[in-house]
């Protein structure tokens, strides 16, 4: 097994274990607010809402909402996409950063915090694709 | 968040050789001492043991004996409905049956299944020699069985909760008189306790009592799970105990939370409950695809294909399965856009756990793969969950669920999902690690014959369930006419389950027969260091804690076995006859203490039966009994307290071998208790947040929230308990900064008067809603208002105890400037009750003013 020096040991930074939350963490946040956004606006605020929840209210709105919540978190998890791009650049395709050196731990975090917000950025379009096709509060 | 600073100043890389070989005598002297210091108690005191190799293994024990239980009940109600109109059971037993079926296989076999092989295991494969809280893993297993036992005892009375394994009011409140859904409600609670013991236990062992060199990017695929796992966990229970909490208020005061005719809702019960039922069903599967994940590199004989991306699979699922709770309320009324989120969420849910099949597959295709018995369960398992993921998509979908909805066909999609997805893999799980514990095998034979037998009885019952639910047959009836077209797919399903019952029987038999072949060193010649352990097993784990550089160190360092048995690593001696082991950085596992592990104590167990006698009694109402029991859990619980934890160490620095010297005691947030105290906060703010979403959610369903008429608590006893309890939280900073800089008066002094500002708080907050006359059995806005207040209330008394308890420590001499850890968890504790404070006076006396 072969170890670089020790002065190539970038330091440990535990916040890097947090990036891999961020992505997702921004999906929930997105999610969350679409989601309280329609039932507060169909139970409240929507024309005719104090008849029941089977009123065919407009979302108006709320579409609106939905999709600056959406441009926002993709804003964000983009950012850290391209953050752990950036970070894994110099060693992208080197193989499978398994040596036991800060160098292959920071890209298995990087890589990671990448897949991570992938699957976000998928996740909270999904989320916004309920807004595309559904129009009012039925 | 621990590590102060760049740390490069910090903990230093340990030494990546091993040590030289000491002299045979030398070797022997410290093995003496490693054996004695880690042997278990002997003759009835051996159930006062503590260590992961005694608890781990009736953990797994006592939920195995769950599982038979539950099992048997289901071959019953398959019995029952093997032909129409069977008269077997009763509609009364049938429907005890069925909620004791759901809810023992949930809390008492899934859940802690996966605690009890990862505290058994988790340390082996982080060559630690003991989880950090051994006594709380005990306090965990003996709720449990105390628990358990309790739930399913009352079936022999009769008075088992029968209104499903998901309790809806207002069947479970109004329709439904009698202690069963009592005993569920206060039974599965104190489980739920041993959950989150677990959770706590296993994220510190994972994040903090790795083997120098495991970093973060090493760790075992399993300790990731268990990361992931226990952080839901953490986030998923805690709904649950809310729920519980307005369910039972209900119960037992009439405070109207579920009552539409009083301004309740039974919807929010839907609403939490599966808030904690759908992460749940993950909280399940993926400590299943964790065994996967260890087995299928040990027969691929390569390590796994795409790490990285697993570790996106696990993180992901962890966080998507908190997204798709509606999904279980589809045909509850609410507006499709709400139904279009959350079906959303569940297809895009899919890509994970697709990706980590696929992980699985790539691995297997570029290994050389070996016939074997846990290989057989793994694949079975996969193929089962497959199907099940599939109809899981058919289901995610809104307008199929209108359909689909409780039906048999929901039944089949759930048994595919958890039998596929979690009992074959934990059924391989055994056939692979049972040499752990005892260094035997299970029979290869017995193994083949049960794998096909399970796998023929899971199709066969659960695959007609499709046909009879699409075909209208709903879930949850005890009998049903002939002619309907359902008899011929009930009979296979009945006949099914027989041979499944069957395959399960052999397992068992296999599991308790005597004389099995004794296993040789890495059985399966697997690259993990759990393969470490001689066979048979000795008490202390490894003989001595390695430095890891790779994933798979066995194969990667041959030389590694050698060594560790030679104690040329870490730890190899026990000097002053201490249960010690490594505790290091999160993220690069630099070794940072020397952790000293506690010893055999009955005190976990005294501590479960006072609490359990707390729920037990309360369901019967009887009032004194619980007080007395309460009393008694506090003492028991305080002189645990007092003699097991922040105990002065005899020496302050210590050399764990190859000139390491580490510290015995660590102060501030890089001590593991102030890792679990924050741990357990989290769980502990997480319930109150959903308590304050209750609040929240009646204003959404009703028109005026506060209802007309109904004055809320004011504004000036809240905001007197405020300004009080930020004072008291303020002093106990201040305490603790005294502390930092040694003046023992000011300590004491500031802890005093934070304990009576607290008290003087709490009162003031009660006086709140006392004194404004609100009547929670009136209305549910009064009723939201004191559950806040009495939560908040109780989390300011524990915090007074807390405070008072740093005070006799200090005047014991056992608070000290280094040995600072109660009160740093104090504080930590009082950061979060200031936290809720501020939220509940905002939301009781704020919020009717901006409504």
């Amino acid at each position: 097994m072969t170890r670089p020096a020790a002065a190539h040991h970038p330091p440990e930074r535990p916040f890097h274990l947090w990036l891999l939350a961020i992505g997702p963490g921004l999906w929930a946040a997105h999610f969350l607010a679409c989601y309280l956004t329609a039932a507060i606006w169909c139970a409240k605020a929507a024309p005719g809402a104090a008849g029941g929840a089977w009123t065919a209210a407009a979302l108006g709105p709320v579409r609106w909402a939905v999709a600056a919540y959406t441009a926002a978190a993709l804003a964000g998890i983009g950012g850290v996409l391209w953050h752990g791009w950036r970070r894994l650049a110099p060693g992208a395709g080197e193989g499978p950063h398994e040596a036991d050196t800060a160098v292959d731990r920071e890209r298995f975090l990087a890589f990671a915090t990448l897949l991570l917000s992938g699957l976000s950025a998928v996740a909270t379009v999904y989320t916004a694709l309920a807004a595309v096709f559904i129009g009012d509060c039925r | 968040m621990s590590e102060r600073g760049p740390a490069d100043n910090g903990p230093r890389p340990a030494p990546e050789h091993p040590g030289p070989l000491a002299s045979e005598e030398v070797r022997r002297g410290q093995e003496e001492r490693l054996r004695k210091a880690w042997a278990a108690p002997e003759g009835w005191r051996y159930w006062s043991a503590v260590n992961n190799t005694e608890v781990g293994v009736w953990y797994i024990a006592a939920s195995m004996v769950f599982l038979v239980f539950a099992g048997v009940l289901a071959l019953l109600m398959r019995a029952q409905l093997a032909v129409p109109g069977n008269d077997l059971l009763s509609a009364e037993q049938y429907n005890q049956l069925l909620t004791m079926h759901g809810s023992v296989m949930m809390f008492l076999f899934a859940v802690p299944i996966f605690e009890a092989f990862s505290i058994l295991v988790l340390p082996q494969m982080l060559g630690a020699r003991d989880l950090p809280f051994p006594r709380l893993s005990a306090y965990g297993f003996w709720c449990f069985v105390i628990g358990g036992a309790f739930v399913c005892g009352s079936l022999f009375f009769g008075a088992a909760p029968r209104g499903g394994w998901f309790m809806y009011p207002p069947l479970t409140t109004r329709y439904q008189p009698g202690v069963g859904a009592d005993i569920w409600l206060l039974g599965l609670s104190f489980i739920e306790v041993a959950a989150i013991a677990a959770a706590v236990e296993l994220i510190v062992g994972v994040l903090k009592c790795r083997p120098p060199g495991m970093r973060i990017h090493l760790i075992p695929l399993y300790a990731w799970y268990v990361l992931v796992v226990a952080g839901m966990i953490l986030f998923a229970f805690p709904p649950l105990i809310a729920g519980d909490i307005l369910f039972e208020l209900e119960r037992t005061l009439d405070w109207p939370f579920f009552d539409p005719a009083r301004g309740g809702d039974p919807l929010l019960w839907q609403h939490l409950f599966w808030l904690f039922g759908h992460p749940e069903v993950y909280i399940i599967f993926l400590p299943a695809v964790a065994l996967v994940a260890m087995i299928v590199p040990t027969f691929a004989r390569r390590p796994i294909v795409g790490y990285g991306w697993i570790v996106l699979a696990a993180v992901g699922t962890g966080f998507l399965s908190f997204g798709l709770w509606v999904h279980h309320m589809y045909t509850t009324g609410l507006p499709g856009i709400s139904l279009g989120f959350f079906s959303a969420a569940s297809e895009a849910v899919a890509i994970p756990t697709g990706v980590q099949i696929f992980c699985f597959l790539a691995t297997l295709l570029a290994g050389r793969v070996t016939k074997s018995v846990p290989m057989l369960f793994v694949l079975g398992g996969l193929a089962t969950f497959v199907l099940g993921g599939l109809t899981g998509v058919m289901v995610a979908l809104a307008p199929f669920d209108f359909q689909a909805h409780d039906s048999f066909f929901v039944v089949a999609h759930l048994h595919y999902v958890l039998i596929g997805g979690a009992v074959l893999p934990i059924v391989g799980g055994f056939y692979y690690f049972f040499p752990l514990k005892g260094g035997k095998l299970l029979s290869e034979r017995l193994g083949r014959i049960s794998f096909w037998l399970m796998l023929a009885g899971v199709h066969l019952t659960f695959f007609p369930m499709h046909w009879s639910g699409l075909l209208g047959m709903p879930r949850r009836v005890y009998t049903y006419e002939a002619g309907l077209g359902w008899d011929a797919l009930n009979l296979a399903s009945s006949a099914g389950a027989a041979v499944l019952g069957a395959g399960f029987l052999v397992f068992l038999v296999d599991l308790l027969r005597p004389n099995k072949r004794p296993a040789a060193r890495n059985p399966w010649q697997a690259g993990t260091l759990e393969w470490l352990l001689e066979m048979p097993p000795e008490s202390w784990g490894v003989r001595s804690v390695p430095e890891i550089d790779s994933r798979y160190p066995l194969w990667d360092q041959p030389e590694l076995a050698r060594q560790v048995d030679q104690g040329r690593w870490f730890l190899p001696d026990a000097e002053e006859g201490l249960r010690e082991t490594l505790v290091t950085t999160p993220v690069d596992a630099r070794p940072v203490q020397c952790l000293r592990v506690p010893g055999p104590s009955f005190l976990p167990f005294w501590a479960a039966v006072t609490t359990g006698g707390v729920f037990v009694f309360a369901t019967f109402h009887w009032w004194l009994a619980t007080a007395a029991s309460g009393v008694l859990a506090f003492g028991v619980i305080l002189a645990w307290l007092w003699t097991g934890t922040a105990r002065p160490q005899e020496k302050e620095v210590k050399d764990v071998g190859l000139g390491v010297r580490l510290p015995t005691i660590l102060g501030g947030a890089q001590s593991i208790g102030w890792w679990a105290t924050m741990i357990t906060m989290l769980g502990d703010f997480t319930a109150f947040v959903s308590l304050v979403f209750g609040y929240f959610f009646y204003w959404t369903v009703h028109e005026d929230f506060p209802p007309e008429g109904v004055d809320g608590p004011g504004v000036t006893w809240p905001a007197l308990a405020a300004g009080l309890l930020v004072a008291s939280w303020a002093a106990t900073v201040a305490a603790r900064s005294a502390n930092r800089g040694g003046r023992r008066v000011l300590v004491h002094a500031a802890l005093l008067a934070g304990a009576l500002l607290a008290a003087g708080g709490g009162a003031a907050l009660v006086a709140a809603p006392l004194v404004t006359g609100l009547d929670p059995m009136a209305h549910v806005y009064p009723a939201a208002v004191w559950v806040l207040v009495l939560w908040t209330a109780l989390h300011v008394a524990v915090g007074v105890v807390m405070q008072l308890y740093c005070v006799a420590r200090g005047l014991a001499g056992r608070l000290t400037p280094k040995l600072e850890t109660d009160l740093v968890n104090t504080t930590l504790y009082w950061h979060f009750t200031a936290l809720t404070v501020a939220i509940t006076v905002a939301t009781i006396a704020g919020f009717p003013l901006a409504a």
